[in-house]
């Protein structure tokens, strides 16, 4: 089987995960087993070797990630997929992605923390780090799926995202959604939108390995001839290392702009019932499906709530969260951590946010969260 | 402190081939420096088995005394490549005249 | 002397990024010209060669040769490699990278990228310390001797590289220093026609550094040292060779191992068709 063919599907998340990557092109996964996201990793090394790809079990997570960007360099649409620890180990060289402009997508299926934490159950305790866990600045791109669905199709997104801004591009998915079995429609192959890898073989004259006043250069594959040099210190556009403040600038500028000055493109979010809310749920990933129910319910009563579900965590969906912050004299953010994605609400909107905390361990029961909209409206 | 090496023979024992001198006319070679490349390391004074280089007077932008080809030594290159092969900084290489 | 425009490697190296970064009498140039020897001398087409590195003083030399080159991370060039090696198996990728980056940061790397025979050269230059920053000690610090991080002496033993290499199963397996351009050429040279694993250790001095905190007085000092304390002897004991100069053992080098044994490419490529099953 090189594609799972179209038709509906009883599946849960992680194999919905696997194949959306396929349908976007994924030729290569290293990975290393950690709960929930093991699943990922043998389905995995089933279906590669069958397409023609390439599979192999690195030594750690670091080795891991290392080994799909030398793979992106080499060719290869890649990726991985982890979970809270092993995401932690690859931060370093999520940051070699992100300077070395190498598309590939991690996908962080997050259990709960902090450290070994509660492996078997979730948490979504890792938003921030996949915010800021890399040292350094960046503009990172996040998609948090909520559904069996939205993993299929949001890994094909993350794969199209990495392609088109040149990054390492990261999936917080959770372990109930990675383990969570419903149904996946899957559509004609024509039906999907994939972008292409385009690369450049040869060198023109005095082409640069960059060319930092454009958001997109294709990048070159290894062994075409291009003769590039690719570096984790701070380079010019030929691709040279270099010390001087002013490069950095020039680099960095580059690196955030290309993202930052193309969030409309990027950002996604779904919105419920908040044409005429005068509260705002915000939440993400399983959450937000705990919150609907709650706010399904609070409008029975009459009250005046509606959910907004960023789908993208990163690029933050500013521009919508302020204009909601105009109706809305206040936001209610529940979370399966102490307060993370409240603070940016917070940030952002500069309206009064209310934390909702939810231990890791248990998806947040809905009469809990319709308790907090009933006291805040009524 | 380490004295002056045997220069010829250990040269011999590092880098070239064995060969048959009886048979064979002794090349000659014609040394190129590149003056700010070097970084006074001597590697290249203290190996070539004809003592053909020496530190000059001069001082390169780095502050450093690039190496030049000896007065007294212009026709004693042999061409053995040994200064260009031991050259940390690609500061120095041998083109083999031909000699009639 | 002759004005002349190019080195002879011009076609080799990024010869506008001259003068390099490397101290004067750093070993490290002379590598690097060994390797490109050895390249020109491969028959595999110049656009085939990739280097990759992870990060220090050695790591720079990716930098100068005029190749597709990859500077990663400390101690993850073998990782990186070992993708790329695997996405593009037309690629001869050889990664060069120092002891503390291949040994130290990288260790566990090294342990598995030669348990699975991966098809890479790894060439690890052997300064006996942490160069880039500032010469503290490694696992491959000889024993008693200073650095920056024993200034009381090194108690540590060291890591026997060739040996590790060897029992992990490497296809080739040779030591050689930067004192000896020719043998290091031709070994360079026939590692990169071996099958899986090859592993080249060079000995490379360190001025400022290990040098400095050992009592030579500058590189000449540390070359002829390195000269007059190693023997060649292709068929040592590997176990006997660990390195301590200091105690007057004597410095072995040679191209110790060749063997055939079979690579992870050739396995993934039997495993990859046998799955297909030529139905395809
Ligand atoms: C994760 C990480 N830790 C530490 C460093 C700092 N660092 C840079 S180079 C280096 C040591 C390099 O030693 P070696 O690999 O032996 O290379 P050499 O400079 O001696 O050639 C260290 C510790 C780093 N860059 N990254
Ligand atoms: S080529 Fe040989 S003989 Fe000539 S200068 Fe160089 S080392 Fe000396
Ligand atoms: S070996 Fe090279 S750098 Fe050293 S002195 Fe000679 S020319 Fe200069
Ligand atoms: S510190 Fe040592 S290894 Fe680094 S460039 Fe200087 S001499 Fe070479
Ligand atoms: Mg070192």
């Amino acid at each position: 089987m090189n594609f799972l063919p179209p038709g509906k599907y009883f599946a849960d998340g992680n194999f919905a995960l696997t194949e959306g990557a396929i349908h976007a092109g994924c030729r290569f996964f290293a990975g290393y087993p950690i709960t929930p996201s093991s699943e990922v990793l043998e389905r995995m090394s089933i279906r590669l070797p069958e397409i023609g790809g390439h599979f192999i079990e690195m030594e750690d997570e670091i080795a891991s990630m290392a080994a799909i960007l030398g793979a992106s360099n080499g060719g290869s649409k890649s990726m991985t997929a982890t979970s809270g620890p092993g995401f932690s180990l690859m931060q370093e060289n999520i940051g070699l992605g992100v300077i070395t402009e190498t598309p590939t997508v991690v996908l962080d299926e997050m259990r709960g923390g902090p450290s070994t934490g509660i492996p078997t159950r979730v948490g979504q305790g890792d938003v921030m780090q996949t915010r800021w866990g890399s040292h350094g600045d960046l503009a990172p791109i996040t998609y948090a799926p909520n559904s069996v669905q939205e993993s299929f199709d949001l890994e094909i997104e993350a794969f199209n995202a990495a392609e088109t801004y040149r990054q390492p591009v990261i999936v917080a998915s959770d372990q109930v959604v990675g383990h969570l079995t419903e149904i996946l429609e899957v559509k004609n192959m024509e039906d999907y939108h994939i972008v292409q890898r385009e690369t450049r073989k040869t060198r023109n004259g005095n082409e640069g390995v960059y060319d930092y006043s454009r958001d997109f250069t294709p990048m070159f594959a290894a062994g075409t001839g291009f003769r590039g040099n690719v570096d984790s210190l701070t380079h010019d556009e030929r691709g040279y290392p270099s010390n001087e403040s002013s490069v950095e600038k020039e680099m960095l500028e580059h690196l955030l702009n290309k993202v930052r000055k193309n969030e409309d493109k990027i950002v996604k979010y779904e919105e419920f019932l908040v044409e005429d809310s005068k509260l705002v749920v915000v939440a993400y990933g399983i959450t937000s499906r705990s919150v609907k129910r709650a706010v399904k319910e609070a409008r029975k009563e009459g009250l005046k709530v509606g959910m907004f579900r960023p789908i993208t965590l990163w690029p933050f969906p500013e521009k919508r969260i302020r204009q909601l912050a105009e109706q809305s004299k206040e936001f209610i953010v529940p979370e399966i951590n102490y307060g993370q994605y409240s603070h940016s609400v917070r940030e952002y909107s500069q309206t009064e946010t209310k934390e909702m905390h939810f231990p890791p361990g248990a998806v947040p029961d809905y009469r809990v969260i319709l308790k907090e909209i009933e006291r805040c409206l009524k | 402190m380490i004295k002056e090496p045997k220069i010829s023979e250990n040269q011999r024992e590092i880098w070239r081939e064995p060969v048959n001198f009886g048979r064979f006319a002794v090349p000659k070679g014609e040394i190129h420096i590149f003056p700010e490349r070097c970084k006074e390391c001597n590697y290249c004074t203290n190996y070539c088995p004809n003592q053909v280089l020496e530190r000059s007077p001069e001082v390169n932008v780095y502050g450093y005394h690039p190496v030049r080809v000896r007065e007294d030594k212009k026709d004693s290159c042999v061409a053995c490549g040994m200064c260009q092969s031991i050259c940390p900084d690609f500061a120095i290489f041998v083109k083999e005249v031909k000699i009639q | 002397m002759t004005e002349v425009e190019y080195h002879p490697k011009h076609e080799l190296i990024r010869e506008e990024r001259f003068p390099h970064v490397w101290c004067p009498g750093c070993g490290l140039g002379i590598e690097l010209q060994c390797y490109l020897n050895a390249l020109e001398k491969s028959g595999i087409p110049q656009n085939n060669h990739v280097l990759v590195s992870g990060i220090g003083c050695t790591a720079r030399i990716p930098g100068y040769a005029n190749l597709d080159t990859y500077h990663t991370t400390h101690g993850r060039g073998l990782p990186f490699a070992t993708g790329m090696k695997i996405a593009n198996p037309d690629l001869k990728v050889t990664v060069i990278s120092g002891d503390g980056d291949l040994f130290n940061i990288g260790g566990n790397h090294f342990i598995h990228a030669a348990r699975r025979n991966m098809d890479l050269l790894v060439i690890c230059s052997n300064n006996f310390n942490y160069g880039m920053t500032g010469g503290q000690h490694g696992s491959t610090t000889p024993l008693t001797s200073k650095s920056a991080s024993t200034p009381y002496g090194n108690i540590e033993p060291t890591f026997n590289l060739p040996y590790i290499a060897s029992a992990l199963g490497a296809s080739y397996v040779a030591r050689w220093t930067v004192m000896h351009p020719r043998q290091l050429t031709k070994s360079i040279r026939t590692a990169m026609d071996v099958k899986g694993f090859a592993f080249i250790e060079v000995l490379s001095p360190c001025p400022p550094n290990f040098g400095k905190f050992n009592g030579f007085k500058d590189g000449f000092e540390e070359m002829e040292f390195y000269r007059k304390s190693s023997v060649v002897q292709n068929d040592a004991k590997l176990e006997d060779i660990s390195i301590d100069p200091f105690h007057g053992k004597d410095i072995v080098l040679g191209d110790f191992v060749n063997r055939k044994r079979a690579s992870y490419i050739t396995l993934e490529h039997e495993l990859i068709d046998r799955i297909r099953g030529g139905g395809q």
